[in-house]
């Protein structure tokens, strides 16, 4: 991502101090990481210290500062989808695609999120791929809808 | 700011407003552990040792005193069944990282806790993040950060920052209560200094 | 539409509006619900084409409205005016349900509620047990309006609230009104709202903020999704009255990043808003200036801690602090700041047009109004209800929830997650009520029921609550992240019923340490869960210990 971009950016929420998440939300979306030297320079830009970056970059689990796959893995871990069996959809995913949550396969094809609860508890177990909820699947129905994302 | 008239373990104690129950505690002699707390910096909260009892309007309460600041009427007690076993047992939790610590030893020993309840973890960082915050707040350099959250939070150099600062400075080493921080400056200058990669570049 | 400058000049902008709905226009509310939909826009797209195919365009009106709550059902659409309510309706279905219906009046039979048990059908929504059970102040709107539009809004009554609140009434005459209402939290706290407000009013300082949370993190809990997404309006109205009451000039909106839905209808809603004077300066003539501005959710679950989602808007890491001063007093950036949840803020233009006397006549003597529940887990109908406080759980799982699927009996519910307690089937009669709850240590949260089954593990059950803990948990102090730790390690023993003598009050001492002296209250309820099931469910906890399992 180059430096042009990053201070359009920085310069759409005003170049304020307090704005830095929403600055690495609007990185992170278009670039799907953070590279350390685009850290450094909104750390320069806006004026708040490198450590300070690196601790909201890291606290936070949108934020990813590797590169990220192609494609968009959820697995929903929330409590109900957990209930209807999802711990077995995320071992199936997991032993397929050979990655955890929150990692990123070596081709980049698949990045595996975290799992927090989407809120659609009625699609329970569900997995999410790329914004599309795939419904009340089983471990079976996983390969097949993976093998659809390339 | 005016003044402020509160108890502590039955002792009338006059401090000004705004000020800590542990300040207000010191100023009148009575001791209260600590462990991540230090006078140069701004008070963090995170051991909770000097954890005590406040009781204000009938109500009791368990407040961190390095940050609840002072109130008229108010009855603290820093020492109870309560405030021991609240000691204990996050010392106890402590000690699993760092056993040999000369301040958790000694504290272990007034509070009867057990270096040995729990099984030793692989990290000897108790986050007290002394080091984290002297950097930041009295040399400004912010040569070392906070990463990741919950059990898998760490005390991290930050290479591209630390090279630069860090060889003639070296002053949070002895506020470190453990032997991690010095060990983690090394590991991290031999394997992530930005001159090494340079120099073997040359090579 | 011109800006609005004066009550008199809003209700004649009303009347126009009203005066061109055709009321005998027909048209389809197709439910825009994250579960109705699924991320795909092709139900959508499939009745806008039939529309068009079939020359209708112009004639019959769509709308994609917000939740209509009926979640097991969907996806859910609805025909107005009579209200036949089509269920499970996938995009192949949008051809015959414009020809018979919308064209040929008839209705699609196959596509008709009906009942599990009884075999009953039910064709309009007021027929459906469902919806007759509940009582929909707040949901009700959603399938009536488009979230889009602030018309629709203002053609059920929406700002007339404000333009009460501004040019009828003082900051301290709507501040009694919340206060007599008894508004308490819904977010989890509970507490009352006017006493926040209160705090924030008295509170000496130029500068003061309301903020709105709109972060629902407690897993289970989508209802502030389903009224934020399907009616924002009616949140910010409650918004801008909250900061006439306290005295601030600016407000906030804290929510999520991950529903590019819900973001687009609340910015939408709020350049509109803006465009008729509802916000800017000077609203409706009565010298009130107020501004709102959205701050994203980043996905942390602690950053829908007050203290934390205010050093988010900040622009820091969202670690809590300890509430030794209220936030109320010293927020964001050390001003006074009033936080509420989206539900809390949605219940205070009904309180305002309506007054507190018909809102405290509705629920218990210390829990008023309505609480919208999401329900989840082993149950028939997942979905939103709402509810007066008061309902006995029973009828919310049973009349309401239409009970436990695959012939299972009830074993336990469970308010509040990983930070909340579980009440066995005995105690399904406990009505719905903040006090009577908390007392059985399961504090409604924020409305999350989640409901278990016979064959649920109560351990294996504590030890998830705990690894969503660990995931969220921010790890500044002490009690929290190594209580947390060592708990873990604990589980892992017990869950392969290999847990050593002691284990269970070694948990026992790390809950009451971390419910003492953590900093925050993620901390202080890290114990919640595992001293309920303690409480109602120990001899599942004693099989897992070693030594035990052969005696119990």
């Amino acid at each position: 991502m180059d430096e042009q971009r990053i201070d359009e950016i920085i310069n759409k929420y005003g170049g304020k101090a307090n704005s830095v998440i929403m600055v690495l939300m609007d990185i992170q979306h278009e670039n799907h990481w953070l590279p350390r030297e685009v850290l450094a320079q909104v750390s320069e830009k806006l004026g708040v210290p490198l450590s300070e970056i690196l601790h909201i970059a890291t606290f936070y689990k949108t934020f990813s500062l590797k590169p990220q796959g192609r494609h968009e893995v959820h697995v929903c871990r929330g409590t109900s989808c957990h209930q209807r069996g999802s711990a077995r959809i995320l071992e199936k995913v997991r032993n397929l695609i050979g990655i955890n949550p929150g990692e990123t396969t070596s081709d980049l094809r698949f990045s595996l999120e975290n799992g927090s609860c989407l809120g659609c508890c009625t699609l329970g177990p569900e997995m999410v791929v790329d914004g599309v909820h795939y419904r009340n699947i089983t471990p079976e129905d996983v390969e097949e809808i993976l093998e659809n994302y390339k | 700011m005016s003044d402020v008239l509160l108890t502590i373990d039955g002792k009338e104690v006059r401090a000004k407003g705004e000020t800590s129950i542990l300040d207000a505690a010191r100023s009148a002699g009575i001791f209260i552990p600590t462990l991540c707390h230090h006078e140069k910096l701004d008070p963090y909260g995170g051991c909770r040792l000097c954890t005590v009892e406040v009781e204000s309007r009938g109500r009791t309460s368990y407040v961190a005193s390095c940050l609840y600041p002072v109130e008229n009427d108010l009855i603290v007690r820093t020492r109870s069944e309560k405030i021991a076993k609240i000691r204990k047992v996050i010392l106890e939790l402590l000690l699993a990282h760092a056993p040999d610590s000369p301040q958790l030893v000694s504290l272990a020993e007034e509070y009867g806790a057990k270096p040995d309840r729990f099984e030793k973890e692989s990290s000897f960082c108790i986050l007290c993040g002394l080091c984290v915050r002297y950097c930041a707040e009295v040399k400004k350099k912010n040569a070392i950060a906070f990463v990741d959250q919950g059990p898998k939070r760490e005390v991290n150099f930050i290479p591209e920052i630390a090279s630069k600062e860090c060889w003639n400075c070296k002053e949070c080493f002895s506020l470190c209560p453990t032997s991690y921080l010095q060990a983690a400056y090394f590991l991290t200058e031999a394997l992530a200094f930005p001159q090494r990669a340079l120099k073997s570049s040359e090579k | 539409m011109a800006r609005i400058n004066s009550g008199p000049e809003l209700e004649d902008a009303r009347k126009v509006i009203v005066s061109k709905r055709e009321l005998d226009k027909a048209w389809l509310a197709i439910c825009g619900g994250i579960s109705c939909l699924g991320g795909r826009d092709s139900l959508i797209h499939a009745f806008e084409e039939e529309i068009r195919k079939q020359a209708l365009e112009g004639k019959v009106g769509v709308r994609v409205t917000g939740c209509h709550g009926f979640c097991a059902q969907g996806p859910n659409v609805v025909i107005y005016p009579e209200e036949i309510c089509y269920v499970r309706v996938q995009p192949e279905d949008a051809s015959e349900i414009v020809s018979r219906t919308l064209i040929g009046k008839k209705v699609v039979d196959r596509l008709v509620y009906t009942d599990p048990v009884t075999g009953k059908k039910a064709v309009h929504q007021s027929e459906i047990p469902y919806y007759k059970k509940q009582t929909r102040n707040l949901l009700g709107m959603n399938p009536r309006i488009d979230p889009r539009s602030i018309d629709d809004y203002l053609a059920i009554g929406g700002y007339s609230a404000l333009a009460k609140a501004l040019l009828r009434m003082s900051p301290e005459q709507v501040l009694e009104e919340v206060k007599k209402a008894n508004l308490r939290g819904r977010g989890g706290g509970g507490f009352p709202a006017g006493l926040k407000w209160e705090t924030a009013r008295n509170a000496k300082a130029e500068i003061k903020y309301v903020i709105c949370n709109g972060h629902e993190g407690e897993p289970g809990a989508y209802m502030d999704r389903a009224i934020f997404q399907g009616n924002p309006h009616l949140i910010v109205e409650g918004l801008i009255i909250g900061g006439y009451a306290v005295g601030a000039r600016q407000g906030f909106i804290y929510t999520r990043h991950d529903m590019p839905r819900l973001r687009e209808n609340v910015d939408l809603a709020l350049k509109m808003a803006e465009e008729y004077g509802f916000l800017g300066k000077n609203i409706l003539g009565s010298g009130f200036d107020f501004q709102i501005e959205v701050h994203l959710d980043v996905g942390i679950f602690v950053s829908g801690e007050a203290s934390a989602l205010m050093k988010s808007i900040e622009g820091k890491a969202p670690e809590p602090r300890p509430k030794y001063t209220r936030t109320a007093v010293k927020g964001i950036w050390e001003r006074p700041s009033n936080l509420n949840n989206v539900e809390t803020w949605a219940n205070v233009p009904q309180i305002i047009s309506k007054g507190s006397d018909w809102y405290a006549g509705i629920g218990t003597e210390r829990s008023k109004g309505t609480k919208m529940i999401s329900l989840s887990g082993n149950i028939v109908n997942t979905g939103v209800v709402e509810v007066p406080f008061g309902t006995s759980l029973r009828e919310i799982v049973y009349d309401i929830g239409g009970g436990i699927p695959n012939g299972k009996k009830l074993k336990a519910v469970h308010f509040g997650a990983a930070m909340g307690g579980t009440l066995p089937v005995e105690l399904i009669d406990t009505p719905l009520d903040f006090d009577a709850l908390s007392k059985l240590g399961a504090g409604i949260g924020a409305g999350g029921l989640f409901v278990m089954d016979e064959d649920t593990d109560m351990v294996e059950m504590s030890r998830f609550f705990l690894d969503f803990l660990a995931n969220e948990s921010c790890g500044k102090c002490v009690p929290c992240r190594e209580g947390i730790r060592q708990m873990l390690r604990i589980f892992s023993r017990m869950s392969e019923g290999k847990g050593k003598e002691g284990d269970i009050e070694t948990l026992e001492e790390l809950c009451e340490v971390g419910s003492l002296a953590s900093l925050c209250a993620l901390g202080k309820t890290t114990s919640s869960p595992i001293r309920s099931a303690l409480r109602f469910f120990r001899k599942e906890y004693e099989k897992s210990i070693e030594s035990k399992a052969g005696a119990v």
